[in-house]
């Protein structure tokens, strides 16, 4: 009986016409007059025309995908505001830390100069040494002031004491211009202050102290650094790609009709990048001792610990943009938009301290900003996880939050 | 072949052998209503076919049956487990094969095998990739990346990742589309033995020499299901009445007849034409005439699966329209 015909859609003369899809309808397979034409050659026109057709197509696609529309408007627009609101190459208001080993109105005085130039801003008093090294080994300032002892009784003997000034200067471009700010403040300073003599030379000193990288060599704060950009960059992008690259293989259909559950396939899609992101993190801080001769003073194992933890959550980043992308291309895009802030506002390229208050608050919810500090601190000041523990338990808050998102979001059904 | 006694029982959907039991599935995308309604039942161990035009809802309740879909409205079991909420249960005994080959084309084929061994956490991935290497007779191309294999070849590869778990039912979507002649044989030879041995199988298709291997056929169109059964209980549900003519300018004749009252429908079927309609004394009365050129040969014969199912979408468009 049947079997004749292979198929359901065969020709079926007749009013109950089988049109259920597109394949059976006329004017799909006529190329004579068209093709002829093409066929002749007609030049210029004719290749004008194909290049019509393919720049209308192109159009079309775009405008069905929204993503890429819009990274194309926020992208411009983010880079304009971040680098006019957010970046200041002068910053002020520089955290300050103050030791007083004691109160006196000329040591107030002082202190109240130094707020004025605008580039200090007391955050903290220290009650001991103990405490003074550790607000600055921890990053929670920049600078520490120090008023010793006996600082007026000397000052008025006509004793020139000096008054220490210690600078985090990891980051040469955040201290400079506020030490250099430092020189004049001794002439101006105490300038209303009754009955202190007027002298040349002025009657005390500054004696500064950068900490951490004396001689301001910019590899020593660049090279860490760059570990942390490069991180985020490779990372992001190994597992934007992960989720999107199954469905758009068409194997994500199989995978979802597989027992394995959204967590199990993360895990399973992150951890080979964990490790790939150790040996690129070895290698760039293997080149930056042996090349750039950037100490290590803090623990290995802490920085590798902490480095792990760095990769792992960008690593979930990517595997969340993965996971709310519909393609490879949105996934990238996706990256990009949160890399750029990455770059700007966690204090790779800028000041962390001289950004507004916003750009700030922003910068915190950056892993990098978190990586940046750990980084610089194990490696030029031999910082331990006590002095660290913030921005670690930060990098964990941020990788559980994108872990959740990326599960939830993971489509456990077609629908 | 008939199971309809072994369907008839009162609480059936848990019955032990019944694998598939659903009833008024619904699903739509959007404002498009997929599937309506849609109950069935497949018995365990039978070869159940799945046919219907493109777009008719075929992979939308393939999907709804695994878990991949929630119906909008509706229930039922696969192999027992609640389709709504045991998704989990269901996946590990169903073995789904996509209309698309969704292998990692990255990977070899013994690469493959063993990334799904893994997955269904069987004991020995390696040893059981290989066994199923051997099954296939893919030896020489163990170590082929899947991507390079030919239509044929991917096909029997697919079908066998989805056998490698072990599985008590098969999904097969489309699983001979595009694949020739003698491959497709074959993997209807492999799909009856894995129902000797107790396997369900479920597979859509849109040949009819595919369908009557079948144990069972359910026809589906435009989301509905339009007739089920075995494919004689089919082709005698449908009440056709079907005459068979040869003779000279076969293509003015299928004009003629497919205007004239009573016949819904004029297929030619290579030297003849295949003419049917629903009523038997409308067609009789409108071949009449016809009948009596000496030039034009008339039988009556029994209608083929294709034109019933012919049929039955004209109608169940009809019904929609």
């Amino acid at each position: 009986m049947a079997g004749l015909v292979p198929a359901i859609h065969g020709v079926v003369a007749c009013r109950s016409r089988n049109d259920v899809d597109a394949r059976d309808k006329r004017g799909h397979d006529e190329p004579d007059g068209m093709e002829a034409a093409v066929m002749r050659g007609d030049g210029m026109v004719m290749a004008l025309r194909r290049v019509g057709a393919m720049l209308i197509k192109e159009v079309l696609q775009l405008r069905r995908d929204r993503v890429s529309l819009a990274t194309m408007i926020t992208i411009p627009l983010m880079q304009l505001l971040l680098f006019g609101y957010a970046i200041n190459t002068q910053p002020r208001n520089l955290p300050t830390a103050v030791l007083l080993q004691e109160s006196s109105d000329i040591g107030r005085s002082i202190l109240r100069a130094m707020e004025n130039t605008r580039y200090f801003k007391i955050v903290r008093e220290a009650r001991d040494e103990q405490e003074f090294d550790h607000l600055l080994q921890s990053g929670a300032v920049l600078f520490g002031i120090e008023i010793p002892a006996n600082f007026e009784r000397d000052l008025r003997r006509g004793d020139r004491p000096a008054l220490l000034v210690a600078a985090d200067a990891t980051d040469p471009v955040a201290a400079g211009s506020a030490l250099a700010a430092l020189t004049t403040l001794t002439r101006t300073a105490l300038l209303w202050d009754r009955s202190i003599p007027e002298s040349t030379p002025p009657p005390f000193e500054v004696r500064t102290h950068a900490r951490y990288n004396p001689a301001a060599v910019s590899q020593l704060n660049i090279v860490p650094g760059l570990l942390g950009t490069i991180l985020t960059l490779t990372m992001l992008i190994y597992t934007a790609l992960a989720v999107t690259r199954e469905t758009e293989r068409g194997t994500m259909e199989a995978l979802l009709a597989m027992p394995i559950t959204p967590v199990e396939i993360m895990l399973g899609k992150i951890a080979p990048y964990v490790v790939i992101g150790f040996l690129q993190a070895t290698l760039i801080i293997g080149a930056g001792v042996l090349l750039f001769a950037v100490p290590i003073f803090g623990d290995l194992v802490l920085l590798a610990t902490l480095t792990t933890l760095f990769i792992a959550t960008n690593l979930s980043v990517g595997y969340t943009f993965s996971t709310l992308a519909q393609n490879q291309l949105q996934a990238m895009q996706m990256s990009m938009m949160f890399f750029l802030p990455n770059l700007l506002l966690s204090g790779f390229l800028f000041p962390y301290a001289g950004m507004p208050d916003w750009a700030q608050v922003v910068g915190e919810a950056l892993p990098l900003t978190h990586y940046l500090r750990i980084v610089r601190s194990i490696m030029l000041k031999g910082s331990t996880l006590a002095d660290l523990h913030y921005d670690a338990i930060a990098l964990v808050v941020l990788m559980l939050l994108a872990m959740t998102i990326a599960v939830r979001r993971f489509r456990r059904t077609l629908d | 072949m008939s199971t309809a006694d072994e369907r008839a029982g009162p609480d059936g959907t848990r019955g032990a052998d019944i694998a598939i039991a659903v009833e008024g599935l619904t699903k739509s995308f959007g404002a498009n209503v997929v599937v309506r309604d849609l109950t069935m039942q497949v018995r365990r161990g039978a070869i159940y076919g799945f046919l219907g035009p493109n777009g008719s809802g075929k992979t939308t309740t393939i999907r709804m049956l695994c878990g991949l879909l929630t119906p909008d409205a509706g229930r039922g079991t696969c192999l027992g487990y609640d389709i709504r909420t045991e998704g989990e249960k269901i996946r590990r005994h169903v073995g789904y094969m996509t209309q698309h080959f969704s292998l990692y084309k990255d990977l070899s084929v013994r690469e493959n095998l063993e990334f799904v061994a893994r997955v269904y956490g069987l004991p020995s991935p390696r040893r059981a990739a290989r066994a199923a290497i051997e099954r296939l007779g893919l030896d020489d191309r163990a170590e082929q990346l899947a991507g390079a294999l030919s239509g044929g070849w991917k096909q029997r590869l697919a079908l066998g990742a989805c056998t490698l778990p072990n599985p008590k039912l098969l999904l097969l979507d489309e699983p001979t589309a595009g694949v020739d002649p003698k491959a497709r044989r074959e993997f209807w030879n492999e799909i009856h033995m894995l129902a000797a041995q107790g396997l369900t199988v479920l597979v859509s298709t849109h040949y009819m020499d595919e369908a009557e291997r079948c144990h069972e056929i359910a026809y589906i169109a435009y989301g509905t299901l339009l007739a089920q059964g075995s494919v004689p209980e089919v082709i005698a549900a449908s009440h056709l009445t079907t005459w068979t003519v040869s003779g000279p300018n076969l293509a003015g004749l299928a004009e003629t007849l497919a205007r004239r009252d009573g016949i819904t429908m004029v297929a030619p079927f290579g030297t003849s034409l295949h003419v049917s309609g629903p009523d038997r004394d409308k067609v009789d009365a409108a071949i009449a005439d016809l009948r009596a050129d000496s030039a034009l040969t008339w039988e009556p014969s029994e209608p083929s699966l294709e034109d019933v199912f012919i049929d039955l979408m004209s109608r169940g468009q009809g019904g929609r329209a």
